[in-house]
């Protein structure tokens, strides 16, 4: 115990070194917190943007269909398939879908979109579509009426309530054309869906295509999303070779890639800051173990354990690094909170170059606890691992050649 | 009965300047009883230091034996020499003794501490021994706070606060004004003569050796007298 204290006495003994030691690893903290916590808040809210709103984590085709996305590739939607996709434990939920492109028109613009046929319940369980809806009303299964991306909705110039032609190629040669009013809008995260993209009930769209009971994708809800890899091959198993099941990553390199540099950048930046903090930690006990030499050497010279110096110069750097890391993860706390619940956002030219990429310029920061706990001990983990140099130098310790002048 | 307390048998302590050995203490036989009042006079670079720090078990000679209670020190384990000091030896520094975040009182517990006593014992023994260095009511003080030869006169109170076999004290008087030195060295003689306490001090101040009722010369290492005082022609 006395020990403790006399660790606690030494601390103040250069409050200003204490203290600036002691800042520097809350910075380091705090940082390091709001960086990792960005980093995953970032790359989940553009997997929600492209992923959960749109593609899903999984989807089953007929075979060879992502390589050729042609309607003429679409399957006959079956009770029998949909009820293997269902057995398997993971699956939460799946979803129907017909995809394809149309010419949409008001008469005096016509822009090229994305047609998303769906069925609006089961659609909703996975991408949540109706929460998109910023006019308008969301979906029902016998509706006529279809939903138009904000982005495209301005590029036509339209609004709710305005019909929409829709011209294209239907299934095995035919011509598809229809005419539909503008029901609801929704905004969609993707900057590259939102210019493109019309949502409209599954059977109006196999109507207009003239591909009856005809889907071209079941888009897969799932409990649990860590182990693609696994539910895609037992998936694959199940399905046999007429189908392809495929993972996000599959579906959009890109963002994988995409979120693979970005990571691996963020990971130099953070080595750079424990680095920084490291030489921080150790600068100061550098000095500190010059300026404590004699008097050092004198305790052990009287008798004083070297086990007992040691502790009590582990409990002096502990101190400085727990208190500190503890303060810059309770420091943290409302800062993420607050970047979680309003988001840094860039405008003009920089979003603009996100923009290309298709990702949204907003960067929430991730609640995920683990942030908070990683962080923290990795720092702690340094400075442990820096403490030990007091130890060290104490082990190797000669009482004469210390109280030296 | 042995009253023996160092014994010291040819020791030789080696250092090498410029690659030629250098005899720090070069084949000294030392032999200190219980009760002496010993000083270790010399010039500066004559050995004292080395000589003492051997005797503490601080260093190790490279030759000879050094039997402290009829122990060889020179036979144990650097943990042990640690151990060994706590328990035997009290020392005294030139300067800076003391730990400065501590107070005078908390200077002197703190060997005790290390040493395992318990806290009535210890607040026992700190008054008196205030008492007997003269700074009751210094000792709420930090060392900074104050003057050279209180403090001085407090690393005399650590030193005999774990009841040692005998102090060894390095030039204790050097950073010292006339008054202070002459202070600290009645209360070492009374020390010595009410309770025993054995001392070995080194020092080149003639006001100290002149207290002194044993005077050793070294010179280059080697002792060139050893005179006790009694034995002298008045
Ligand atoms: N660590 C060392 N390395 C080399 N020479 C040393 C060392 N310590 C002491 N000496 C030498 O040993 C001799 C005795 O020194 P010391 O015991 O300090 O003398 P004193 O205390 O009488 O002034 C001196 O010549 C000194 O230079
Ligand atoms: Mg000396």
């Amino acid at each position: 115990m006395w020990i403790v204290q006399l660790a606690w006495k030494n601390l103040w003994r250069n409050a200003n070194r204490t203290m600036i030691t002691m800042a520097a690893i809350f910075f380091a903290v705090l940082l390091s917190i709001l960086m990792s916590s960005l980093k995953t808040g970032i790359f989940d809210n553009l997997i929600k943007d492209m992923v959960g709103y749109y593609s899903g984590y999984i989807q089953v085709h007929q075979a060879g269909y992502w390589e050729e996305q042609l309607l003429d590739n679409c399957f006959e939607e079956n009770s029998e398939i949909q009820r293997k996709i269902r057995s398997h434990s993971q699956v939460r939920e799946i979803s129907p879908r017909l995809e394809s492109f149309a010419l949409a028109s008001t008469g005096e613009l016509s822009k090229g979109c994305l047609v998303l046929g769906i069925n609006p319940v089961q659609e909703q369980s996975i991408t949540h579509l109706s929460e998109k809806i910023v006019k308008g009303r969301y979906l029902s299964s016998n509706d006529l009426g279809i939903l138009v991306s904000e982005g495209l909705l301005k590029r036509l110039k339209s609004y709710v309530g305005d019909t929409l032609v829709l011209f294209g190629q239907g299934y095995h040669g035919s011509t598809a054309a229809g005419k539909y009013p503008i029901q609801g809008v929704i905004q969609l995260g993707s900057p590259e869906l939102n210019d493109k993209t019309i949502v409209m009930p599954l059977a109006l769209t196999q109507d207009l295509y003239s591909a009856t009971n005809m889907i071209t994708s079941y888009v897969l809800s799932l409990q649990d999303t860590d182990d693609l890899m696994a539910i895609q091959s037992s998936l694959e198993k199940k399905l046999g070779k007429a189908y392809e099941v495929m993972t996000w990553q599959e579906m959009m390199p890109d963002i994988k890639q995409h979120i693979e540099t970005d990571s691996a950048n963020m990971k130099y930046v953070q080595a750079f800051l424990y680095l920084l903090i490291s030489f921080g930690i150790f600068g100061t006990l550098l000095i500190m173990m010059a300026e404590r030499r004699y008097e050092l050497g004198m305790l052990v010279a009287i008798g004083m354990k070297k086990s007992k110096l040691s502790l009590l110069l582990l409990f002096e750097s502990l101190f400085t690094v727990i208190v500190a890391c503890i303060l810059g993860i309770l420091a943290s706390i409302p800062v993420v909170y607050y970047l979680h619940k309003y988001p840094i956002r860039i405008y003009g030219e920089g979003a603009k170059a996100y923009e290309r990429f298709g990702f949204e310029a907003v960067f929430p920061t991730s609640t995920d606890y683990h942030h908070f706990v990683n962080q923290g001990i990795a720092v702690l983990l340094i400075g442990l691992i820096l403490s030990m140099y007091p130890v060290i130098k104490i082990i190797h310790l000669n009482p004469v050649d210390s109280m030296k002048k | 009965m042995d009253n023996t307390v160092i014994d010291a048998h040819n020791i030789s302590k080696i250092y090498n300047k410029d690659n030629i050995p250098v005899y720090a203490v070069n084949n000294v036989h030392l032999h200190v009883e219980k009760g002496e009042f010993t000083a270790l006079v010399g010039p500066s670079g004559s050995g004292k230091t080395t000589l003492l720090n051997l005797i503490g078990g601080l260093d190790l000679p490279d030759e000879g034996n050094i039997t402290i209670n009829g122990k060889d020190i020179t036979q144990m384990s650097p943990s042990e020499l640690i151990d060994f000091r706590l328990k035997n030896i009290g020392f005294v520094f030139q300067s800076f003794n003391l730990i400065p975040v501590l107070t005078a009182k908390e200077n002197v517990e703190f060997i005790m501490q290390l040493q395992g006593i318990e806290l009535k014992k210890r607040e026992q023994r700190i008054y008196a021994l205030f008492e007997q260095i003269g700074l009751s009511d210094k000792l709420d003080s930090r060392p900074s706070q104050l003057s050279g030869g209180q403090q001085q006169r407090v690393a005399v109170a650590r030193a005999l606060a774990s009841k040692p076999k005998f102090i060894l004290a390095d030039e204790p008087t050097a950073n010292l004004d006339t008054q202070s030195a002459n202070n600290l060295l009645d209360i070492m003689y009374k020390l010595n003569q009410e309770e025993h306490m054995t001392f070995l001090f080194s020092t080149h101040d003639q006001r100290v050796i002149d207290r002194a009722k044993r005077v050793i010369t070294l010179v280059d290492g080697r002792i060139v007298s050893d005179t006790a005082k009694q034995n002298l022609p008045a």
